[in-house]
């Protein structure tokens, strides 16, 4: 297996305070990754710097072995990479089916293969589906439950048709049939061969989805192997005890 | 509305203008049609980057007279039919749109705002100083007084308006449907979602500054044979950096025609008024209207208009 992303030595400075502090990371093509750490261990902020929303001071990350750095945000997702936003990001003047729209639009259709546009409304109808919106397909997102806005947004993610999927706590509020329902999901785009990186605080989602853990503390990586070594690593257990 | 009937609807409205010209003989009145046309123009050019992508330009009026002056420039070394004028001062807008958005589309929100203001003093003070344009003491421009077939050379610019008008409102509408229209939404609502969407947001804006910046300059490039003398303070009049804000959100900013609606209501309001008070008396009317909509109306008539036929439903 090859690396899809490789992230070395990355570092993010907010002023004085040090959110990320020499980062090494190695995702393999195909593979199911948690990531985990306490609140404010900087994922978000990893996130951020993987897919160009945030430029990194030091280091660099690379994708299916091409450097990154300097490449705005949007030439990133077009080479697929998406992400979901931990708070969601809806286009709030869009319907929920315009929302999904914005991604096949620019990213599948900066493609080669274009889509007809009634290609692309089969497709958004699939993807609002996907995540059980096929109701609200027409509504505004102020018309949508904190819940909704979270599918909207791993919707919207997913319609980039990415190679690596980010979903930055896309399950945070869900019921418990819910988050079942968006496993699934992901193990099924999983299965089709999207590499996916799931950061989650609800444990027993991460637990069941993860191949590998990595978990970060205070903009710091402690730890990063078997799902179930990791969370018994004392290390680990001290950081989400220290809390 | 489908594009045919956009199209049929467009035809109505340029025969009607045509046949107009056959019918009366009072110049006026295609002054007064010919200014509320001009701010058709400003006020959809303004929305393609204010209302779609949400970029507001103080600096109209800068466009404005930049067309206005390449007008006065090509008319001093070799005057051009008037459509080509257009065309000139439409492309030198552009490029100056280019050229602004490029150095501030950086910017967001108010300090971008605050540099377009800038941009117009700096335009300002360069016309002031270059004495080729007439400097601060401005230049006469001497116009044709007929045209063939119409009579009147006003006739003629109020037809080139109109076309010029249904242009503008074509492109605008072309735009807000399309994948571009679709981008400058996003870009409008949450531009780090818009770009992690994919959305190049920069080229999105520059193509938005472009296009904005050549109909503002093409709304002013007949701007000298209208008033036949040409000087600063009333080329880069506060009025059309007012008006261009103001009418498009009074007619509501999210669709082509709520600029349309804004400028014909505010800018047959002003017609009006300075024949009946006072041009002096404009401003406060835009800044009393504006007032009243921000409070009952914040999305325009389209706005109110939309929510009200929500309602019925
Ligand atoms: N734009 C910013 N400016 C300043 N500080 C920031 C910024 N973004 C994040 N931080 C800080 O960086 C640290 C890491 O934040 P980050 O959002 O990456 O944490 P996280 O691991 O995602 O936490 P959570 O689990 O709460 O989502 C926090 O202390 C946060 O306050
Ligand atoms: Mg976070």
């Amino acid at each position: 297996m090859a690396a899809i992303l490789e992230v070395e030595q990355v570092g993010k400075r907010f002023g004085g305070f040090v959110a990320l502090d020499g980062i090494d990371l190695a995702v393999q093509e195909g593979e199911r990754l948690g990531l985990i750490g306490p609140n404010g261990s900087g994922k978000s902020t990893l996130v951020n710097c993987i897919c160009g929303t945030l430029t990194n001071e030091a280091g660099s990350v690379r994708f299916q072995g091409r450097r990154l750095d300097g490449l705005p945000a949007y030439k990133r997702t077009r080479l697929g990479l998406a992400r979901s936003f931990q708070l969601p990001r809806p286009f709030t003047s869009l319907t929920v089916s315009e929302n999904v729209r914005i991604p096949l639009l620019y990213t599948v259709n900066a493609r080669e293969h274009r889509l007809t546009s009634a290609g692309i409304d089969d497709r958004c109808a699939e993807l609002i589906g996907l995540v059980g919106l096929q109701d609200k397909a027409e509504a505004r997102p102020v018309d949508l439950t904190q819940v909704d806005m979270r599918k909207l947004e791993l919707a919207r993610a997913m319609a980039a048709d990415p190679k690596l999927l980010i979903a930055d706590e896309a399950m945070a509020g869900l019921s418990h049939s819910e988050i079942e329902d968006i496993l699934k999901l992901l193990l099924r785009l999983n299965e089709r061969g999207v590499t996916i990186i799931m950061i989650e605080h609800i444990m027993s989602a991460v637990m069941s989805f993860s191949q590998r853990l990595v978990v970060l503390v205070s903009g710091r990586k402690i730890a990063d192997g078997a799902p179930q070594e990791v969370v018994r690593n004392p290390e680990v257990v001290g950081a989400y005890l220290g809390q | 509305m489908r594009w045919t009937n956009f199209f049929l609807i467009a035809a109505v409205v340029a025969a009607l203008g045509v046949a107009a010209t056959q019918f009366s003989s009072n110049d006026y009145y295609f002054f007064a049609a010919y200014v509320v046309l001009q701010y058709v123009v400003l006020a959809t050019a303004w929305n393609i980057l204010g209302g779609y992508a949400g970029y507001v330009n103080f600096g109209s009026a800068a466009f404005f007279a930049a067309g206005a002056y390449s007008t006065v420039v090509v008319h001093k070394l070799y005057p051009l039919p008037l459509p080509l004028l257009i065309v000139f001062s439409g492309i030198v807008a552009g490029l100056i749109g280019f050229g602004t958005g490029y150095l501030t589309l950086r910017l967001r929100g108010v300090f971008f705002a605050i540099a377009t203001l800038a941009l117009a003093v700096v335009l300002q003070t360069l016309i002031i100083n270059w004495d080729f344009v007439g400097g601060s003491r401005g230049a006469y421009i001497i116009r044709p007084h007929t045209f063939p077939l119409l009579g009147s050379y006003m006739k003629y610019m109020f037809l080139v308006m109109l076309g010029l008008a249904i242009v503008a409102v074509s492109v605008a509408r072309l735009i807000e449907r399309s994948w571009l229209g679709y981008g400058l939404a996003a870009i409008r609502d949450d531009e780090f979602a818009a770009e992690a969407s994919g959305v190049p947001t920069l080229r999105l804006k520059l193509v938005a500054t472009a296009v904005s910046g050549a109909f503002m300059g093409m709304a002013g490039s007949p701007f000298p044979y209208i008033i036949g003398y040409v000087e600063p303070s009333s080329t880069f009049n506060l009025a059309y950096a007012v008006n261009a804000i103001a009418m498009p959100m009074i007619g509501g900013t999210s669709t082509w025609i709520g600029p349309v609606i804004g400028a014909i209501l505010l800018g047959t309001i002003q017609q009006v008024a300075t024949v009946t008070i006072s041009s002096a008396v404009n401003l406060l009317i835009v800044g009393l209207v504006l007032v009243a909509f921000v409070i009952i109306a914040p999305n325009g008539l389209v706005g109110l208009a939309q929510s009200w036929m929500r309602k019925r439903k």
